[in-house]
């Protein structure tokens, strides 16, 4: 193939390569910097290495908030992606219900992180919070500052308040694209509900549920805001995400250098996962078209 | 297996019908024997499909009762019912290999292994799908889906019926070809009762032992494809089956005789009583000969298409046109202004439904 061969053609990228350059690149470097130098001020850096990653790696208080991510991330994945689909298959189908519902689903979404915070925080409380003065009122000892129990289960509460609803909406679009032609013929067939939703539902719902899954265990990997709000990461550590910890590292104590070390690795952690997921999907699409 | 009737059958959507426009399908009773084809034939929107869901089940009608061989099911939900059905577009169970498949009525009913082993490879056989029984069921082609979709319904011994509504859809039309050579094929080898809802007439005619044309919610004319080709008993049917359909030209009958335009033709039968102005006669190409003058109506040909073992006449009759088939071969003069009707087989209707002549 005779293809022109042009080097002015470089210059049309170079909007592209400035933009990501300053949004994405140069950031992460100053991230990848920190992580091999240390200083004793005055801004005197010297090199160190990969010394804050093997510290990190070895780190006790890397590995506990790692182990409570994933249970937290477990956790939710393990009640959202079940109550989601639940909620999907009795959704309305038809008539004014849709609307209603599809409506009432999406609100969770729509509120802001903090916001959802500041709601469970105060309504929580076992003072004026609703949720926490009913459940000490019938004899409850229910208390998210001091147990921890309580504290977990108030952050897992409310995340499932705030995203199930996605799951839900996710497996609804999934489901609604089924020919009624399959139930009819799963009729015929004899097949039980549950045969139904093993063999129809769930097959067509497989698409959505890996979106689903993938975005869920994104967004939870790097959750926030809403637990530093509730709990602060308490009681004790209790509560401390990776997200919470890496701030605490990095602002509260100033410690650049494991900070940047502890960045980097859970970036790292996150791509792989994330493409891990990626590749079963694109495998998934590839054994449809078979 | 099973006979079935149809016992006063009616159906409106509305709560209230208040004239026969209101049914979607028309009062209707006709018992379907056991074990033959039959085809229900007729435009989008004439009311098969709604008889079909009555058969099956999945509608319950307004008025009459369903009964399989004499018991009455019309209320019996569709799972109860031991029927089949194969839809428009493939129903196949994605995630399941051809031989689950055709397993899963089975294994709902609780059957035992071996009886479902023996069941699956006989049916696989039946369905040439031996050599793909541990494929997925995912990656088959349109045709072998609806392959396993009639197999899912072979293998339950006890189905009385099998429905089809309008399988050949989505298939490719050579595949077309020989599915329904297959289908013709594996209903002669089961003498299961099969219904078979299509538009096409080709369909229909090829495969059922009896069809059943329907029109705006009526039952226009059940019989055998020869019926339906020699006496349409509505010009509906005359029209709607043959290509191109049956002429029918409005007519004034007086015993024997009909007048068109000036022009008198000699029928079979003799007629008494046809006055009024909804009085037609239908002939069908296939029974028309052209001529340089002499009888017959006067006419002259518009255009003539070949259509490869015979040719198409299309002739101008007084601003009506007239179809005439010519066998390949004979050639048409351009003088040809005339043309002439086998006189047994003109039929004569009278508000679209045939009139029985005396002979005359």
């Amino acid at each position: 193939m005779d293809k022109p061969f042009n080097n002015k053609a470089w210059f049309l990228v170079l909007p592209v390569v400035i933009l990501v350059a300053f949004s994405a690149v140069i950031p992460l470097m100053t991230v990848v910097n920190y992580s091999v130098q240390d200083t004793f001020g005055n801004n005197a850096f010297f090199w160190v290495g990969t010394e804050w990653f093997q510290e990190m790696i070895t780190s006790e208080r890397f590995h506990n908030s790692l182990i409570r991510q994933f249970m937290f991330t477990g956790i939710i994945l393990a009640i959202e992606i079940p109550l989601g689909i639940f909620v999907a298959l009795n959704m309305p189908k038809k008539g004014w219900g849709v609307p209603v519902s599809l409506v009432l689903m999406s609100l969770p979404l729509l509120v802001p992180w903090n916001v959802v915070g500041t709601i469970w925080q105060v309504f929580g409380r076992e003072d004026i919070g609703l949720l926490g003065a009913a459940l000490n009122g019938m004899g409850i000892d229910y208390n998210y500052t001091q147990n921890i129990f309580d504290a977990w289960a108030t952050i897992i509460a409310m995340d499932v308040w705030h995203w199930t609803s996605l799951v839900a909406l996710l497996c609804y679009a999934g489901l609604a694209s089924i020919p009624e032609a399959y139930y009819q013929a799963a009729k015929i067939d004899g097949a039980s509900r549950w045969a139904t939703f093993r063999y129809i539902e769930l097959p067509k719902m497989q698409r959505v549920l890996l979106i689903a899954f993938l975005l869920r265990f994104m967004d939870s990997f790097m959750i926030y805001t809403e637990p530093l709000v509730v709990t602060g990461g308490g009681p004790g550590n209790s509560t401390t995400l990776l997200s919470i910890d890496l701030v605490k590292m990095a602002i509260g104590q100033f410690d650049l250098g494991p900070a940047a070390a502890f960045s980097i690795i859970y970036f790292l952690i996150i791509l792989l996962i994330s493409w891990a997921l990626y590749t079963i999907m694109t495998n998934y699409d590839k054994g449809e078209s078979k | 297996m099973a006979e079935i009737h149809l016992k006063n059958l009616a159906h409106s959507y509305l709560p209230h019908p208040s004239g026969p426009s209101d049914y979607a399908l028309k009062k209707i009773d006709h018992v379907w024997e056991d074990g033959k084809a039959y085809a229900l034939l007729g435009p989008s929107g004439c009311g098969k499909s709604t008889l079909l869901n009555i058969i099956s089940g999945l509608l319950t009608p307004s008025e009459g009762s369903v009964l399989f061989d004499g018991e009455d099911v019309t209320n019996l939900p569709t799972e109860k019912r031991h029927i089949a059905q194969v839809f428009q577009f493939p129903v196949v169970y994605d995630t399941m290999t051809v031989y689950d498949n055709l397993a899963f009525p089975l294994k709902n009913r609780g059957h035992d292994a071996k009886t479902i082993d023996q069941r699956v490879r006989d049916i696989a056989e039946m369905l040439e799908m031996t050599g793909e029984l541990n494929k997925k069921a995912r990656g088959l082609t349109a045709d072998a889906k609806q392959k396993i979709s009639l197999g899912r319904g072979l293998v339950r011994q006890n189905v009385s019926a099998i429905l089809f509504d309008e399988p050949l859809t989505v298939i490719d039309p050579h595949l077309k070809w020989m599915l329904r050579m297959q289908l013709k094929a594996l209903h002669k080898k089961t003498d299961r009762t099969m219904i078979y809802v299509t538009h096409d007439q080709t369909e229909a005619l090829t495969f059922a032992d009896k069809v059943v044309v329907m029109y705006e919610g009526d039952v226009v004319q059940m019989g055998t494809p020869q019926e339906l080709f020699e006496r349409p008993q509505h010009t509906f049917v005359g029209y709607f089956i043959g290509s191109p359909g049956m002429n029918v030209i409005p007519a004034h009958v007086e015993g024997n005789q009909a007048h068109i335009e000036g022009t008198t033709i000699q029928l079979n039968y003799g007629y008494k009583g046809m006055s009024g102005s909804n009085v037609e006669i239908g002939v069908r190409p296939e029974f028309t000969s052209l001529h340089e003058g002499g009888e017959g109506l006067p006419i002259t040909i518009k255009r003539v298409e070949d259509v490869g073992r015979y040719k198409i006449v299309r002739a101008d009759f007084f601003g009506r046109e007239i179809n005439i088939t010519v066998p390949e071969g004979q050639p048409i003069s351009e003088r040809v202004n005339r043309v002439s009707f086998d006189p047994t087989r003109v039929n004569v209707y009278q508000g679209g439904w045939i009139v029985d002549g005396e002979a005359a």
